[in-house]
């Protein structure tokens, strides 16, 4: 049976390379590669789209008073801003380097599911329509903040609220089929041989990410409905007048909302599992307690979400459990990033870009996760708490974090997507120009936020002023430098050099078994691992 | 403002960073110790906290550091073999853990003293609203007196003026920018003072950093704090959290006085408290004319219901315009009530809040301007008379 | 079982999760207010209580202090009889709050309790209140509505006073054919 099926599945593999053209390629496409590079595209667009958005926010706040915007949009911008960061930019991008990923690094053929796969990723620009129509109706867009505590989100919010709601349902429907897509795939379509502790750590992470995301999508789609029919169907779950609890939104939220970070994250920490070994000539240290750890970080994401709670009247019971659990995620944090470092140890390192991404991703990642063990110390979040100092906290943890990783990401795969290799220096510049206007824009926070500067405000008061226009110098800096990245991008695939099948030396994997560029159907017949 | 002014202040900015001192000596880079024991103890945990990170941050990265320049390839062409080792990660597991629980036990100790509510010596009741403070005195010398405590800044400081050539410009702006209020809350050094925290409306968040509190406003429930402050003093914090447009201008001022000065202030705000009322009784039971309304209409309608309603009432976001609206057009008795009481989708009740005369004079305002011709009058008198 | 159908089964399966993950936070709901009646842990109390029988009352004095709130636009004069009072675990008192719909129209009010500090507020039993049900008022008339109420004699030692507030709503708009019950 063997090798007949092998022939006959390799001439179907030549006879189904004739690819469709134009349009119908896009929207009908079932293939991985295809899928994978709509999604990358996609987060990209949203990534300028949400850094305009940031702009107008420096722009506002590079000196006191109101110089551009009225407060009312200034917290549209900031919202919306959120939104789509998190939801537009960040998570797709790692579905992006899933779709492309995961099947060629376990050798399957394809996601199990390439038709789910192909709605998973249409649902998204029909949700961000919807919700970047949002600022143009009648009352604005939504302007309470990316969270959308009740009652603001409630009794309080414009009539844009609902289509807000909707586009929640719609994206949290694509990130779960997505989620379920990747566990299908993992779980059933490694090639033989390949067990689970020989999984690549990137196809591990996302295994995990996966899982997060199936377990608490629902719950923000559960928090998103209760809103609505608190607004249009006479229920009370957040309204007190009807036995309700504001304080109730918060907890739903929040038992989503502390996974989704490692939903962001964890992802990144696969990049650099990934890519710190390839440049260090040397297997990645202590992979089975990366994967423990990775399990360790999504179990305990469940029990931590009332730390972002700390100040609203909890009784002391809770904080204590709350500050102790959030405290015990920095032990198998920390476990990983002196993993990446005993992996350079006495390696043989070079330092092409995605070496240099990932590497400062471990740097700066340590930064926004020291500051966040100094957040879960319960009487010390009375002073940090919707402060900057958690605005620089969770910006060091996506954007020198989660999405330097996605560079890094970049970086090293696109001479396996597009056959081109990028250019070096461009490359290297784009780093260093990011990794210095990424401090300059995000450390200060930490200083505005100590001195008592609140959150999503679009005025302050002079204390605050110098830390503010650093800041904004640094966010205008960081924004034009992601325009090289762009232009680094189209001249790879324009007239990059042609890249060889396996251009960096100490990479492993099965992906880089197949050509550069990856042909449009591999694996066809499953390689076998030992 | 051009790029190019913009280009040059953030290089005078550097500049004066590197050329004087007096840059660095006006910047506060770390947490205020503030003026309590709590909030004492809370700066010395976070410095702990703080110092510990940095040794920590400096050893891994001291590993990078170290090992990017020495194993990298022209200097370490050789790679070693190792890719595991268990003692080494037990090590970096259980060295972290016990750090935490040095950490665990002071912040602990902490946390039980700030929640430790009881025995107060004076209880105040904190109300947040969109978009000021009320306070009001439970019991002690003070007891029963109670009033609003809002922004004071000028607007022409933060959203400044349009002038003639259609450029913004703002009035130069002081140390308190932002911090400072009509009426701060008064309290007495020496004595417990417990806060007890709710809200109107949505959720805000009373943060006082001079004191290491913060507790959130929630609407329909209670929250406590408590502060002992041991010398006389002004202290500044703000709203933290998100409650709408007002959100970054309803700061907290509290003025701290020794016991005796403390009583004497109660006492002279309970005989104004009286007179104001004897005045505003005396202007509700005056008649008006036209011109004295819409005079002070107008100046209530810039300084309070603008932010909301737009300079000439047109509007801003979810908010409503005037200019032309079923309200402000139609029966008068509709505009009172939503004015003095309130309505469902956000609009504040204004009676009490602001005076008789004031949401008289108002009212007048809105139905004779722009393009709303009511020629509708109303006095003081209604406004006292509407139940 | 070909990977097809391998599919399938695991794809069933995950689905099953992500509906369950959907009932479970709609049950987060009345989870969270069982837990919260249970431990008083944002300060809500719970429903009404029958008065034991034989309870003995303690020598100990706790300080209950009364606040009352008008929620919105609401000036109806609500406030308490007392300001505080000093209460023995164990023993049933009896206070009152005042009222008055000063409009020209019939409303519904809903009195909504809070406990400051929140753990306490499982000690503390109502056996009849005014925040049970809700209060129709017509136009103009005042009311004194009782709160009979006790301590439980399993009031923790360390605390020695608490603060019960009173947030008074205006719900004529959402009133149903029967009448709510609140807390």
């Amino acid at each position: 049976m063997g090798t007949i099926t092998d022939t006959h599945t390799e001439a179907h593999a030549d006879h189904h390379d004739h690819k469709a053209k134009g349009i119908t390629r896009w929207l009908f496409t079932t293939n991985h590669k295809d899928i994978g590079t709509m999604y990358l595209v996609f987060s990209l667009i949203m990534f300028f789209i949400g850094g305009a958005m940031a702009m107008v926010i420096r722009a506002e706040l590079f000196e006191p008073g109101l110089q551009i915007v009225d407060p009312h949009f200034f917290n549209e911008m900031t919202t919306m801003h959120g939104l789509i960061m998190v939801f537009g930019a960040v998570m797709p991008s790692m579905v992006g380097f899933a779709n492309w990923m995961i099947p060629l690094m376990i050798g399957a053929p394809d996601m199990a599911l390439p038709r789910m796969n192909n709605w998973s990723f249409w649902l998204l620009p029909v949700a961000f329509t919807i919700m970047m129509i949002t600022p143009f109706m009648d009352g604005g867009g939504p302007a309470f903040g990316w969270t959308f505590y009740a009652p603001l989100s409630t009794t309080f919010a414009p009539k844009s609220t609902e289509y807000f709601i909707f586009a929640v349902h719609i994206m949290g429907i694509s990130s779960i089929m997505g989620a379920i897509n990747v566990i299908v795939t993992i779980m059933n379509m490694r090639a033989p041989g390949m067990t689970y502790m020989k999984m690549p750590l990137f196809v591990w992470t996302w295994f995990v990410t996966a899982y997060l995301l199936v377990a608490v999508m629902p719950v923000l789609a559960s928090a998103v409905t209760m809103v609505l029919t608190d607004r249009n169907f006479g229920t009370s779950f957040f309204d007190a007048a009807g036995g309700g609890d504001p304080v109730m939104f918060q907890h739903i939220f929040w038992f989503f909302g502390h996974p989704e970070v490692y939903i962001m994250i964890l992802p990144a920490f696969g990049v650099v599992s990934t890519i710190i070994p390839t440049f260090a000539r040397k297997k990645l240290f202590g992979y089975s307690s990366m994967v423990y750890a990775t399990g360790s970080i999504a179990f305990l994401s469940f029990l931590v979400w009332m730390h972002h709670m700390f100040t609203t009247g909890m009784p002391i019971a809770a904080e204590l459990f709350f500050m102790y659990a959030t405290m015990l995620i920095a032990v198998p944090t920390g476990v990983k990033i002196f993993n990446w470092v005993a992996t350079i140890w006495q390696g043989s390192l070079t330092f092409e870009t995605p070496m240099l991404f990932a590497l400062s991703f471990v740097i700066l990642f340590t930064i926004g996760g020291l500051s966040g063990v100094m957040m879960s110390i319960a009487p010390l979040d009375s002073q940090y708490h919707d402060t900057y100092f958690i605005v620089a906290h969770f910006h060091y943890v996506l954007f020198p974090g989660a999405i330097f990783g996605g560079f890094a990401a970049t970086y090293y795969w696109i001479p396996k997507w597009t056959g081109k290799m990028y250019n070096e220096t461009l490359g290297k510049i784009h780093f260093w120009l990011s990794m210095i206007f990424v401090n300059l824009t995000f450390f200060p926070m930490h200083f505005s936020g100590l001195a008592g500067m609140p959150r999503r405000i679009p005025d302050y008061s002079l204390q605050f002023a110098d830390f503010n226009m650093w800041s904004s110098i640094g966010a205008f800096g960081l924004g034009l430098t992601q325009l090289l990245f762009v232009y680094m991008l189209i001249s790879t695939v324009r007239h990059g050099k042609t890249a060889p099948q396996k251009p960096w030396e100490g990479a492993e994997g099965l992906e880089w078994t197949v050509p550069s560029p990856a042909p449009y159907h591999t694996f066809t017949t499953p390689p076998h691992v030992d | 403002m051009a790029l190019g002014k913009y280009l040059k202040l953030a290089l005078m900015t550097l500049l004066s960073i590197f050329v004087s001192q007096n840059a660095f000596a006006a910047l506060n880079f770390n947490l205020r110790k503030g003026v309590t024991d709590v909030s004492h103890e809370v700066y010395h945990l976070h410095m702990t906290i703080f110092w510990v990170s940095v040794i920590i941050a400096v050893i891994v990265f001291g590993a990078i550091f170290y090992s990017v320049f020495a194993h990298r390839r022209s200097k370490h062409p050789v790679p070693a073999k190792f890719h595991h080792s268990t003692t080494v990660e037990i090590i970096w597991t259980t060295i972290p853990f016990l750090i935490l629980i040095a950490f665990a036990l002071p912040a602990t100790r902490t946390l039980i003293q700030i929640e430790d509510n009881s025995k107060a010596d004076v209880n105040v009741l904190v109300t947040g609203y969109r978009w000021y403070w009320q306070y009001k005195y439970m019991d002690g010398p003070a007891k029963g007196i109670s009033f609003y405590s809002k922004l004071s800044t000028p607007k022409d400081q933060y959203e400044g003026v349009i002038g003639k050539d259609g450029k913004k410009t703002f009035a130069p702006r002081d140390k308190n920018y932002l911090l400072e209020v009509d009426h701060p809350l008064v309290i007495p050094t020496g004595k417990k003072v417990r806060f007890l925290v709710t809200s109107k409306d949505v959720i805000h968040s009373w943060f006082m950093p001079d004191f290491a509190i913060k507790q959130d406003a929630v609407p329909g429930f209670i929250n406590e704090a408590w502060a002992k402050v041991p010398k006389p003093g002004i202290y500044r914090g703000q709203c933290a959290e998100l409650c709408g447009k007002g959100h970054g201008f309803m700061p907290i001022v509290v003025d701290v006085k020794s016991p005796a000065d403390f009583e004497q202030w109660a006492s002279d705000q309970k005989q104004q408290i009286a007179k104001a009322k004897a005045a505003a009784e005396a202007a509700a039971a005056q008649s008006w004319s036209k011109e004295k309304l819409m005079a002070l209409g107008k100046k209530v309608f810039a300084k309070t219901c603008s932010t909301c309603h737009g300079p000439q009432g047109k509007g801003m976001g979810p908010f409503p315009a005037l200019d032309g609206s079923k309200i402000a057009t139609g029966p008068v008795a509709n505009h009172i009530h939503i004015v003095t009481h309130g309505g469902k989708k956000g609009m504040p009740a204004w009676k009490g809040v602001l005076s008789d005369a004031d949401i008289a004079a108002v009212i007048t305002f809105e139905r004779n301007s722009w393009s709303n011709k009511t020629g509708d009058i109303v006095q003081p008198a209604d406004i006292a008379n509407t139940k | 079982m070909s990977t097809q159908g391998k599919n399938k089964k695991t794809l069933g399966r995950l689905l099953l999760f992500a509906v369950g993950m959907v009932g479970f936070s709609f049950a987060l709901v009345p989870l969270y207010n069982v837990f919260c009646s249970v431990t008083g842990l944002n300060g809500k109390t719970g429903g009404k209580v029958n008065p034991v029988a034989g309870m003995k009352v303690q020598q100990r004095k706790i300080r209950l202090e009364f606040l009352t709130m008008e929620q919105g636009g609401l000036k109806d004069d609500f406030r308490s009889k007392h300001s505080s009072m000093e209460v023995h675990p164990g023993k049933i008192y009896l206070t009152h709050f005042h009222v008055k719909n000063k409009t020209d129209k019939d409303v519904v009010l809903q009195a909504i309790p809070s406990i400051a500090p929140g753990e306490l507020a499982a000690y503390l039993h109502k056996t009849e209140c005014f925040c049970f049900t809700q209060q129709k008022l017509k136009a103009g008339e005042e009311k004194w509505m009782p709160v009979r109420f006790f301590l439980d004699t399993d009031f923790p030692q360390d605390y020695k006073e608490l603060t019960l507030q009173y947030t008074l709503f205006d719900v004529t708009s959402s009133v149903t054919k029967n009448t709510g019950t609140g807390n």
